[in-house]
């Protein structure tokens, strides 16, 4: 084994994830795209609120929906029935979506054919954090039964997200959620988050995310 | 499962490298790990085993992790200490406006290949 040679690396493992996730938002911003990447816990109602955004948005926009799950096609189902286009991503056992994979998934929808992508990420806060997708704005939904105390946990998560939905409002009475800890906890984190209760099931908060989303997606189209 | 996604990345870079360098055989890998990079060392080396033995090219390389400290800057009293240890509040003047300085690296150090 005298010819062994050592070869200096020095790369990072996140630079060719960066690179791809810088080349697909480069993509998105020449078609005038925008691409929504949508975080949270598993059954905080991410399939519900989008349900209900999608209804809010698709007479304005043309909508196009990725599902990442690492192995169902239950949600693409699910979205599948509102009329908008939806993909199934399978992670193949991984817990998270990496920028090439959005980009195939971009490229399956038709980056000229929507408006308004969504990249539903796999239910996990930790993960999904840590890989750029490449996304033009990423939001992330806590609902009120996993706890007030959540930014404190996953404190990366909450500090990539420029929009925090907190979903569930309606079942606070029964659970010992402060919202005004919750607030502090996720602007600890992230001074610049926008913090939107939202109650997908009662369509409450709804018009103010659409809103929100609305303005990015006439801003991605300038 | 996180550490078998940074696993399979860690082999696609250094698939690319053994093209570059027309290498035959990788005999082991150094990593650089973060204290707070948010992966854990046997773990990692669990995921290793299975998936680089799926390779011809790292097939039995051994996997050398060596770690590299966390530090937090503190804004408020300018200072900076153990984040481990303190996490987001500076031990010296209790502010949280700190920030990570380093410690969630994830870096491929060197190989030693034929």
């Amino acid at each position: 084994m005298d010819n062994v040679r050592v070869i200096e690396v020095k790369r990072s493992i996140f630079e060719s994830n960066d690179r791809d996730a810088d080349k697909l938002r480069q993509e998105l911003r020449d078609s005038g795209t925008f691409l929504l990447n949508l975080m949270s816990s598993p059954g905080s109602g991410k399939t519900t609120t989008l349900k209900r955004t999608i209804e809010a948005l698709k007479d304005k926009y043309r909508i196009g929906v990725m599902e990442a799950d690492i192995d169902s096609d239950v949600d693409a189902k699910a979205i599948a029935e509102t009329g908008v286009k939806a993909i199934q991503l399978h992670t193949g056992g991984m817990c998270h979506l990496d920028a090439d994979m959005t980009r195939q998934g971009v490229r399956e929808l038709g980056i000229d054919d929507v408006d308004f992508a969504i990249l539903e990420n796999v239910g996990n806060l930790v993960c999904p954090a840590e890989f750029d997708t490449g996304s033009t704005k990423n939001a992330m939904i806590l609902s009120v039964p996993e706890g007030h105390d959540k930014p404190l946990k996953y404190p990366l998560m909450f500090s990539i997200c420029d929009v925090v939905l907190i979903n569930k409002i309606d079942v606070i009475p029964y659970f010992d959620f402060d919202m005004d800890k919750c607030r502090e906890y996720i602007l600890m984190r992230n001074p610049k988050a926008r913090i939107i209760p939202i109650c997908a099931k009662t369509g409450e908060g709804i018009d103010e995310w659409a809103k929100w989303l609305s303005e990015q997606i006439e801003e991605a189209r300038k | 499962m996180h550490e078998l996604g940074v696993v399979f990345r860690v082999i696609d870079d250094l698939t690319e490298i053994g093209k570059e360098n027309n290498l035959e055989k990788i005999h082991s890998v150094t990593l650089q790990l973060g204290e707070v990079a948010g992966v854990v060392p046997s773990l990692l080396t669990d995921a290793w085993k299975w998936a680089a033995d799926r390779t011809e090219l790292m097939k039995d390389a051994e996997l050398i992790i060596e770690t590299l400290p966390a530090v937090t800057y503190c804004e408020e009293c300018k200072s900076e200490y153990e984040t481990v240890t303190y996490g987001k509040i500076c031990p010296n003047c209790g502010s949280a406006h700190t920030y990570l300085l380093k410690g969630n690296e994830f870096l491929i150090k060197e190989i030693a290949a034929t």
